[in-house]
């Protein structure tokens, strides 16, 4: 057995190459990890990273290609042979069911399927003994669905060491945690390492694969571009090694701001009992961009909902250019509101439908594109037609089902179908999630033209960077409550880390000098 | 007035309470089986006909009654497993699979009826499952003598009820069932199969369909015809959500059902020709859907049911 | 061996789609029949004579075509708005006593130009109230209309059961119960002598038509598709789910009725409780066979006629059970699921 000598490979993955009809997701990729290191896999969104690490814990199938557990091959596409070899996976969305018990969560899987009776005693004291171990406090008998996030992903990831897992996959696991969770975790998983594991984590934050990990791997379009130990490189490198190119994401110029265009007064929104939203107050003017940022989780939906007319307040006021904001979402669009929704393809746009269909639904009750209630379907082409030219929307034509397009031009079809119309106000809702760089610069380009065209913005987004170069003032959500805005001059990481965190208290310091 | 209420001192009634369930007891349970592994299937009714219809076919030539109980259930199995090709690995529309079978079950059980067995004035005949006399039960004061009229397949699916809880939420098999319907995902990803889950679920769920059915046509009547199921396949699905996907609640939603059903019949001849029998026969479906309106917003449903399983499309 | 995704659907194969499936289900009812000790191809032969074999045929056919166009429709207006109306059987029904109810009540003297469209919206309106009632325990409570559209068709059935041995009651009638007739002035007037075939047919196959230009043409139309393909994108670009699932209801439940009405008016003259023969759910299978276009239910509708009629005949000359007709329709609703699934998916090594 290696486990006593650090430093020799427990995992070979030689030759990986995995395709999805046209796209080459895994490229012949090798890699190794060694004994009691944190490896960090760093790519930006697409890049395979995923695919990887589903293809070594058996989600996926390799095309080509063979991994090895400390030697032995590991036979393809089933996870429980992964498991039985002592790999263990966190995913990024959880493996996991709201409706069981944290134990019947755990205990899955792990007894003879067979079995005349489940050995929940056992099970149970095996499931403390472990989280005693390593720090991860649970109550096996809790609802998993009642727990918070954090714990939910505790509970992944004792998942993995109750199934006596010595090689240990993170997917991203910093995605919906504070940075001070972030950081318990990293501590944690640095515990586990000199306890004898070896684990790879996803990410594609600088920040924290330079804090955390002993090597980095980099992932660019399906390939590894290169292998660095963290200690002999940069952040510089790894971001161009990671992009591949030069991509500057565009420059936000000064500007000012004019009136108020969306205002929210002391606003509640309260869903089946549970309030989602208390106290919300933010004001957006003509020509700047609000960030509301927020680690997952915290009401961003819910918010998202409100101003985009599919939620209504349960209390207080929201003023839309002054008076009172109409109800549902035909009032909005026809007032000039442009609404960018958080999840393109469950919300954006549907899928079946052709590129022109989706662009003009929204706005199939204007005059324009309908009469006496038929669709005008020249119109309609045209203004599609127009769309796509203006906001280089690729791999389609008018008409052609949506679905065909990649995640970036669907976004950008979304975008140009509302900043054609030069709105008055735009509702941005995690624009850039799950996009290459190529894509956000694009995107953002385009909510910076908007901005000095006068439109006010307000952006919800979970990516810190993305609100420090974008907006003119930030606040922060934290369980569905908003903080108090401050400058883009007082927004740096830390600070912003700090309110995400629910840490105002920095933030009123500050504002003294905001507004 | 005192009749209507004298009506449940009879023993009478008691006896048709569980005669009445029995039929939906197994049909619940099968339902429910299906569902907990995340799949509707909606085959119930046609595959109840068919199980009637073979069950009898088979003690009409020679067979002995468990024989005929056997047959219905395996049938019952690859209507199962027909449905379970289409609606697991292909993933197709699990309401218009479900359909498409029940309407093939059916039309495919009077086929076969009408090719074997003749013509005739009255329907044909057999001997169905005699009274169980368990000494000790039929002593018990009042439900003794409702007991006594019970016949097997009665005591068969009360004990269904009970082995199916117990396996559902004391064995590991059951707990990857559950997780089968909450999360297949999940269940992957500790090693489980959900596709062999959900397979093994419809078609063991399906031959507890179709032995609902045979009682039909083995234990409560004696003779086979077309549409005698009489949408109790689909108050069997009302029934599923009524019982919060728990196969005791399964149990007593049937009883109850059941419950109203003997005592709507036996109001009939109280109130005699007052009032329409049809309104009477109503009842059944009405309460079913009222039953659905109750238990809608409260029941925990499976959080896969009607989500197809797509290995790697998370 | 495993099932990927195609990119895009060969159109080749969607309109062949309802070829190869019906093709599939002639040949396993082809190994039924087969079973059954019958010459299989001399079965079918006898089938396409007992549908098309003579003018009588020819019209008996297009007659059983009319009511599964409609009910056809209906299915297929629903399920496009992925609004599971199962319960086309029962508004057929109710559509069919409200023909009578109206017929027989103050509108029994009107004239054939006034009554004879009243009778149709009677039907119709009948239908719709009926999935209303699903419908707005739907959107209300959230219960799936799937089982109780499927109850309520046993209520319905009992329901007219209750109305023509009542108050509806035919008094010159000895036998089985029916109900009061409809007056001659609302009678459909034959397409062709001697036979059964009515204007109906004529009615069935316009609105096919007009379903289709509406569906492709309309605002509704495109709200309709929309809600059905993702309602949740559809409500967050402002498509009102609750109205448009209403009008999709009024229309879906209107068509069942109207079919029970067209029924009553051209062909019973009166209401039995056997008046349908299953029309509700063969209703199904000839949307799903049409894959859910208007103009397609037509052709598929003729085809199940077809069976019907024909197999009546066959069952007369070889004495296989008519019941294969029903087998195979119902088969062919089974392999239409996985034709359609293999214009969407191929097998890949």
């Amino acid at each position: 057995m290696t486990a006593e000598n650090p430093g020799t490979p427990v995992l070979q993955l030689t030759g990986i190459t995995k395709r999805f009809g046209e796209t080459l997701a895994n490229d012949d990729i090798s890699i190794e990890l060694r004994q009691g290191e944190l490896l960090a896999l760093l790519g930006e969104n697409g890049a395979g990273k995923t695919t990887l690490m589903s293809i070594l814990f058996g989600h996926y199938t390799p095309d080509a290609g063979t991994v090895e557990v400390e030697g032995a091959v590991l036979p393809p596409g089933r996870p429980r042979a992964a498991i039985d070899a002592g790999v263990g996976m966190v995913h990024q969305h959880f493996s996991l069911a709201p409706n069981l018990t944290v134990l019947e969560n755990v205990m899955t899987g792990t007894e003879g399927l067979f079995r005349l009776r489940s050995d929940t005693a056992g099970g149970r004291s095996k499931l403390l003994a472990i989280a005693e171990r390593f720090g991860l406090a649970v109550d096996p008998d809790a609802r998993l669905g009642d727990l918070s996030v954090g714990e939910q992903q505790r509970v992944e990831i004792l998942k993995a060491l109750y199934n006596d897992a010595r090689i240990l996959i993170l997917d991203e696991p910093t995605a919906v945690l504070t940075n001070i969770e972030a950081a318990n975790l990293f501590v944690i998983l640095r515990e586990m390492a000199a306890q004898g594991l070896s684990l790879i984590f996803i990410s594609h934050k600088l920040n924290e694969v330079m804090a955390a990990a002993d090597r980095v791997v980099v992932l660019r379009n399906g390939k590894v571009v290169a292998e660095r130990a963290t200690e002999a490189t940069t952040k510089q490198e790894l971001a161009e090694l990671m992009v591949g190119r030069r991509v500057d994401r565009p420059v936000r110029e000064p500007s000012a701001p004019g009136k108020p265009v969306l205002e929210a007064i002391a606003v509640d929104v309260t869903i089946g009992g549970a309030t989602r939203l208390g106290g919300i107050d933010f004001t957006v003017h003509e020509g700047e961009v609000l960030g509301i940022v927020g680690v997952s989780g915290n009401g961003q939906t819910t918010l998202a909902h409100l101003v985009s007319g599919l939620v209504k307040p349960s209390a207080g006021t929201l003023r839309l250019f002054g008076s009172a904001m109409a109800d549902g979402v035909q009032g909005l669009v026809e007032a000039g509101v442009g609404r960018i929704p958080e999840d393109r393809t469950s919300e954006g746009v549907i899928g079946e439908l052709t590129i022109w269909e989706n662009a003009v639904l929204e706005r199939i009750g204007l005059q324009e594109f309908a009469r006496w209630g038929l669709v005008d379907r020249q119109a309609a082409r045209a203004f599609a037609a127009r769309i796509i030219a203006d906001f280089d929307v690729r791999g389609g034509d008018v008409d052609h089902r949506i679905r065909l397009l990649s995640g970036g031009n669907m976004q950008k079809l979304i975008l140009g179908r509302n900043l054609d119309a030069r709105p008055r106000l735009l509702i941005a809702a995690q624009p850039t999630r799950g996009l290459d760089e190529g894509a956000i610069a694009a995107v953002h380009t385009r909510i910076l033209e908007a901005r000095r065209d006068g439109t006010a913005i307000l952006l919800i987004s979970e990516d810190l960077d993305e609100v420090i170069n974008l907006a003119d003032r930030v606040q922060a959500i934290v369980k569905g409550r908003l903080s108090p805005a401050i400058a883009a001059e007082d927004a740096d990481s830390r600070t912003l880390g700090l309110m995400m965190a629910g840490d105002w208290d920095f933030a009123d310091k500050v504002r003294s000098h905001a507004s | 007035m005192i009749e209507l209420i004298e009506i449940f001192g009879t023993a009478g009634l008691w006896a048709a309470v569980l005669r009445i369930a029995t039929p939906l007891i197994f049909g619940t349970l099968g339902a429910l089986l299906c569902e907990r592994a995340g799949v509707l299937n909606l085959g119930i009714e046609g595959i109840m006909t068919f199980g009637a219809m073979i069950g009898w076919l088979a003690v009409f030539n020679g067979a002995d009654l468990w024989t005929g109980i056997l047959v219905a259930a395996l049938s019952g199995a690859m209507f199962g497993l027909l449905h379970a090709i289409m609606t697991v690995p292909l993933g197709l529309s699990q309401h218009v699979t479900g359909l498409g079978i029940t309407l093939f079950a059916a039309s495919l059980s009077y086929f076969i009826f009408r090719l074997t067995v003749p013509l005739a004035a009255t329907p044909p005949t057999i001997t169905p499952f005699q009274p169980l006399d368990i000494p000790f039960l039929s002593d018990l004061p009042f439900i003794g003598a409702a007991l006594a009229n019970q016949t097997a397949p009665t005591y068969l699916a009360i004990a269904t009820a009970g082995l199916l809880a117990y396996i559902l939420f004391r064995t590991p098999l059951g707990l990857a069932i559950r997780m089968t319907g909450e999360n297949p995902h999940a269940a992957e990803a500790q090693g489980v199969n959900p596709v062999a889950v959900r397979i093994g679920c419809i078609m063991a769920g399906s031959a507890l369909m179709a032995v609902g059915g045979a009682f039909l046509t083995l234990s409560a009547f004696n003779s086979f015809f077309p549409t005698m199921v009489q949408g109790r396949g689909w108050v069997c699905i009302a029934l599923v959500v009524f019982a919060s996907w728990r196969p005791g609640r399964a149990l007593l939603g049937a009883l109850l059902f059941a419950l109203f059903d003997a005592y709507q019949l036996r109001l009939q001849t109280v109130v005699g020709r007052a009032i329409p029998y049809q309104l009477f026969l109503m009842v059944p479906y009405v309460l079913s859907i009222l039953a659905l309106v109750v238990m809608a917003r409260r029941a925990r449903v499976p959080q896969a049911l009607m989500q197809p399983f797509r290995r790697g499309e998370r | 061996m495993r099932l990927e995704r195609r990119a895009h659907r060969p159109l080749a194969l969607v309109l062949l789609a309802p070829v190869i499936a019906v093709g599939a289900a002639l040949a396993i009812s082809g190994i039924l029949i087969a079973l059954a000790g019958a010459p299989v191809f001399e079965a079918y032969r006898q089938i396409l004579i007992g549908a098309f074999g003579s003018r009588l045929a020819i019209t008996e056919t297009l007659t059983r075509t009319t009511p599964l166009i409609l009910t056809g429709l209906a299915a297929a207006v629903a399920f496009r708005a992925r609004l599971w109306n199962i319960g086309a059987e029962g508004q057929f029904f109710v559509g069919a006593i409200a023909v009578a109810a109206f017929g027989a009540g103050f509108a029994s003297h009107w004239p054939a130009w006034a009554l004879i469209p009243s009778l149709l919206v009677a039907g119709a309106i009948a239908g719709m109230l009926l999935l209303l009632v699903p419908l707005m325990l739907r959107l209300r409570f959230g219960v799936d209309e799937v089982v109780t559209t499927l109850l309520l068709n046993f209520v319905a059935v009992l329901f007219v059961s209750m109305m023509i041995e009542g108050p509806l009651r035919d008094p010159l009638a000895f036998g089985w119960p029916q109900s009061v007739p409809v007056p001659e002035e609302g009678e459909l007037p034959r397409l062709v002598e001697r036979s059964r075939l009515h204007v109906g047919l004529l009615i069935a196959v316009v609105i096919g038509f007009v379903i289709h230009l509406a569906q492709s043409r309309t605002v509704f139309g495109l709200k309709s598709k929309a809600v059905g393909l993702n309602p949740k994108a559809a409500v967050f670009a402002g498509v009102p789910l609750a109205t448009t699932l209403v009008g999709v209801a009024c229309l879906s439940g209107g068509l069942a009725g109207l079919a029970g009405a067209i029924e009553v008016m051209g062909v019973k003259g009166y209401v039995t409780t056997d008046l349908s023969p299953g029309y509700g759910y063969a209703g199904i299978i000839v949307a799903m066979l049409a894959n859910l276009h208007p103009v397609g239910v037509i052709a598929a509708a003729l085809f199940a006629a077809a069976m019907f009629v024909g197999a009546d005949g066959m069952s007369r000359a070889i004495g296989i059970p008519s019941y294969i007709a029903d087998v195979t329709v119902a088969l062919s609703l089974l392999t239409m699921l996985v034709a359609l699934f293999f214009t969407q998916y191929r097998i890949r090594r």
